[in-house]
């Protein structure tokens, strides 16, 4: 299985994680400062700026889509309660 | 209450207690304001929902339905949208512009009938005409919701800004230089409202005051009429109102403690004395133990780092730590650095819940919370030391990169 490595700029550390890992899986653990609100994809709360690497998640389902889009997303902006490390290197801090 | 505007709101005299956690003397009033153009008429805002009836019959006296054309939404929250399913139920033709942030709650609120309405996003330099009226949206995020926005009825210079500049006072001659003195109120409805968003408030400020507007007609409380700009500069002040440190550009790190048998404190001072280890670290030390906690809050507000030591007693972290922290709502901690630790002598679950906590209030919890059971030891003291440079080695982004496997992790967490 692909294994993926994902790196929490704001605690500097790198954690890694199989294919398919969500962010939220690992960050709270981690004491990484991005934080939830919904878990669902609605509320945009855990809106996390992928610093490198956002080729390797997940595509962002429709409603992902929306979310970012009414939270004035950057275009480097993910959901981290929805998005999913599908291999190779990601390096993510809180939005 | 001005040429082409009229007042629609309502007086809530006999509220005391407002959103659980704000205290008001004399109640509030939910505004909401009619504005007149020769070709549209707009609703600016509504009311809480037990004063539908009220908000309406105030509309009905001023405009027909179907001279209604547009309905401003400058803030979703309930306590001025309360009134807006009836409105639309009497006005579904209306055009609703509400900022993009909004949208989501807007949907909340509605319902199935979202699909149904005339719904338009807006942000700054967005404009609807009235005819020889035009209102121009500014987006004012955070003060204090993520969808709050601002409207300048341009020709008037009358700006709406909702919850922003508004305050929980109750007097039903309204303007300014009319009421009872509301400076208090004024001020308490910052602190605990607007504080936590200090840096969208000053944002926000930058973006209205070129306006120049000659009036501000806030959602809550008096309009303000009689030099407008003196509450924005007021509120520059109390956004800007704390002693700043003489730091120059060193990071700092607040460590808070309360001790039972003087172990915690015994870890306190190595953890500081690891933390001061460190160049452009500024460190202090502070026992909580007498613990009157609000001087403490605008220290915080400041401070880049916190560190809490706490025994365990009785399975819980002491009490003047939980007070402490839960005066931290009124202030921003989003991206401070947190950390936690206690000497223990059965169990120690302090620990974890502070840590639990400064997530909660958004902080970044890098090194895991330290425990010892009793008193430190030599070898523990050096722990506490450790712990201390780690520490302001975040703080100064000199912390070397770790890196860990996710079963490590999975299983460090038991
Ligand atoms: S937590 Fe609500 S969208 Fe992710
Ligand atoms: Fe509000
Ligand atoms: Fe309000």
């Amino acid at each position: 299985m692909p294994i993926g490595k994902l790196t929490f700029e704001d605690v500097a550390l790198t954690v890694s994680v199989p294919e398919g890992t969500r962010i939220i899986e690992i960050s709270e653990k981690v004491g990484a400062g991005i934080t939830y609100g919904c878990r669902e994809g609605e509320c945009g709360t855990c809106l996390t700026r992928i610093v490198d690497g956002e080729g390797n998640l997940s595509d962002p389902s429709a409603l992902e889509l929306r979310v970012l889009k009414e939270n004035l997303a950057g275009h480097n902006d993910r959901l981290a309660c929805q998005c999913k490390v599908m291999g190779g290197d990601v390096t993510v801090r809180p939005g | 209450m001005a040429e082409r505007i009229t007042w629609i709101g309502a007086l809530d005299p006999a509220l005391r207690t407002f959103d659980v956690i704000l205290k008001t003397a004399n109640g509030t009033t939910y505004n909401a304001y009619v504005v007149r153009g020769s070709a549209g008429v707009a609703v600016i805002d509504t009311v809480k929902a037990p004063f539908t009836e009220e908000f309406l019959a105030k509309l009905e006296a001023t405009a027909r339905y179907d001279e209604l054309t547009v309905l401003v939404l400058n803030h979703l929250e309930p306590d001025h949208t309360g009134a807006v399913a009836a409105l639309l139920a009497r006005a579904p033709h209306l055009q609703i512009y509400v900022s993009t942030r909004g949208l989501q709650v807007l949907r909340g609120l509605l319902k199935g009938a979202f699909e149904r309405y005339d719904i338009r996003a807006v942000t700054t330099g967005d404009t609807v005409s009235l005819g020889d009226l035009t209102l121009r949206f500014l987006s004012t995020p955070y003060v204090h919701w993520p969808d709050t926005q601002c409207t300048f009825a341009e020709e008037l210079g009358v700006l709406f800004t909702c919850d922003f500049l508004g305050c929980h006072y109750c007097d039903e001659r309204l303007f300014n230089d009319a009421v009872g003195d509301f400076r208090f109120s004024f001020e308490y409805y910052f602190e605990h409202i607007m504080r936590p968003f200090r840096r969208y408030v000053v944002e926000a400020l930058d973006l209205i005051e070129p306006l120049g507007a000659q009036m501000i007609a806030p959602g809550h409380g008096p309009i303000l009429r009689a030099t407008p700009e003196a509450y924005i500069q007021h509120y520059r002040r109390l956004a800007n109102s704390r002693l700043a440190q003489a730091t120059g550009g060193a990071k700092t790190l607040l460590i808070f403690y309360v001790s039972a048998y003087g172990a915690t404190e015994q870890m306190a001072q190595a953890v500081c004395a690891g933390a001061s280890e460190i160049e452009d670290v500024r460190v202090s030390l502070f026992d909580l133990q007498d613990g009157d906690v609000q001087p403490f809050v605008d220290l915080i507000e400041e401070a880049d780092g916190l560190a809490f030591g706490t025994p365990t007693i009785n399975g819980d972290a002491v009490r003047t730590v939980w007070d402490l922290l839960s005066s931290l709502v009124d202030i921003e901690t989003k991206g401070k650095l947190g950390a936690a630790f206690g000497s223990f002598g059965w169990s120690g679950e302090a620990v974890a819940m502070v840590e639990a906590r400064l997530q909660g209030l958004k902080m970044r919890v890098p090194e895991p919370g330290l425990r010892i059971k009793m008193y430190p030891g030599a070898e523990e003291e050096e722990t506490c030391r450790a712990f201390g440079r780690s520490l302001a080695q975040h703080l100064t982004g000199q912390m070397a990169p770790r890196e860990i496997d996710m079963t490590e992790l999975l299983a460090a967490q038991g």
